[in-house]
């Protein structure tokens, strides 16, 4: 039961996935492509967290950790090259 | 593992990937930034939440402890999530992205 | 030379050392002696960036807060869901919040909770941390939003700092 959810859990991610990219090309501002990115690095987080529990293995928790703390410093750095004009003054 | 962790997880599974697909659907359909911004601070945030702690049950049933990384992760997120949207909502009110036409009140001059 | 060993934020160190052990998976000679290091180092270094020393007077009352904030955050999630998924179109709005808290930590552990919590997020604070513009998704009134936020999360948060 739990391999069939799994794939289900998956699929939908992995759709939540593309619907981010078609914003991230849409845009139309810069903000909202940095919103795209910011939610597709959440989503990459929970594929691997549900790759680990497919695989059963639980080394990828740490990948998901890394991409946690950088995707949040990318998305403040972005957010604020946009705001000043640079990142660190 | 026993039956009630196996309904446990899938429920939690589900959850969670129901979530984080509202918030895409929310990023991709809602009318103007500020509009968007809703969607993955609050949908995607709680989804990525119920799928870590399905891994938590799981692995735990597994008899392989209680998963410090998949807390310290759903933690990072639930702190972070705030300001990622605060910051991108100063920057967008900078650049003064446009608002739907139905919004009341007005974002603040800079 | 003793004054700079000393951990002039006592919790933030706890906090540090805690996460560098779980970091870990397991506490072991070398995490402790690191955890050591970083929860003394950290402080240290980050010392320019609090203008002035975070306390909290009555922070037994923190758990009930954090029990309700994540009640609200499950609720919040249903309710945004609801709206994304109906087809009517949200009626947003951009609010003025006149905040009666004063000290900074506690200010931005309110703007944190409001962006988490039902349809709203802040967006911005006057330069004289007087008034919050908050958006909210979906409202019908102003004093809607403002009465929410005002018996919910600023009152115990009142009672938290004063």
């Amino acid at each position: 039961m739990i391999t069939i959810t799994l794939y289900i859990t998956i699929g939908m991610v992995t759709l939540a996935a593309l619907l981010n990219v078609y914003r991230l090309i849409k845009g139309p501002d810069a903000p909202d492509r940095v919103l795209a990115l910011d939610t597709l690095y959440v989503n990459a987080i929970a594929l691997i967290i549900l790759l680990g529990i497919t695989l059963g293995t639980r080394m990828y928790l740490e990948a998901a950790l890394l991409i946690a703390v950088m995707g949040f410093v990318g998305t403040v750095a972005m957010a604020k090259y946009l705001k000043r004009g640079s990142v660190i003054e | 593992m026993s039956q009630f962790a196996e309904y446990a997880i899938c429920l939690l599974l589900l959850t969670g990937g129901a979530f984080t697909l509202v918030g895409a659907i929310g990023l991709a359909r809602l009318p103007d930034f500020f509009t968007r911004l809703h969607g993955p601070t609050k949908a995607t945030t709680v989804g990525v939440g119920a799928i870590v702690i399905s891994s938590v049950i799981y692995f735990s049933s597994q008899g392989e402890g209680i998963g410090i990384a998949e807390i310290l992760i759903t933690v990072f997120l639930f702190m972070t999530a705030p300001v990622s949207a605060n910051i991108l909502a100063k920057a967008a009110m900078h650049i003064g992205v446009s608002t739907v036409n139905n919004t009341r009140g007005k974002p603040w001059e800079q | 030379m003793f004054d700079r060993l000393s951990f002039p934020q006592p919790w933030l160190s706890l906090i540090l050392f805690a996460s560098w052990q779980f970091l870990n998976d397991g506490v072991s000679g070398a995490s402790v002696v690191m955890g050591i290091i970083l929860a003394w180092a950290i402080p240290q270094i980050t010392h320019g960036f609090w203008p002035e020393r975070p306390a909290f007077i009555k922070s037994w009352r923190m758990p009930a807060y954090l029990v309700r904030v994540i009640r609200d955050i499950v609720v919040a999630s249903f309710e945004v869901a609801k709206l994304i998924l109906s087809p009517r179109q949200p009626r947003p709005v951009f609010v003025s919040y006149p905040l009666e808290l004063e000290h900074p930590l506690a200010i931005s552990i309110l703007a944190s909770t409001i962006s988490l919590t039902p349809g709203t997020v802040s967006v911005d604070i006057s330069d004289d941390n007087r008034i919050l513009l908050v958006h909210a998704l979906d409202a019908e009134t102003d004093d809607e939003v403002i009465d929410a936020i005002r018996t919910r999360y600023e009152k115990p948060l009142l009672e938290m700092f004063e």
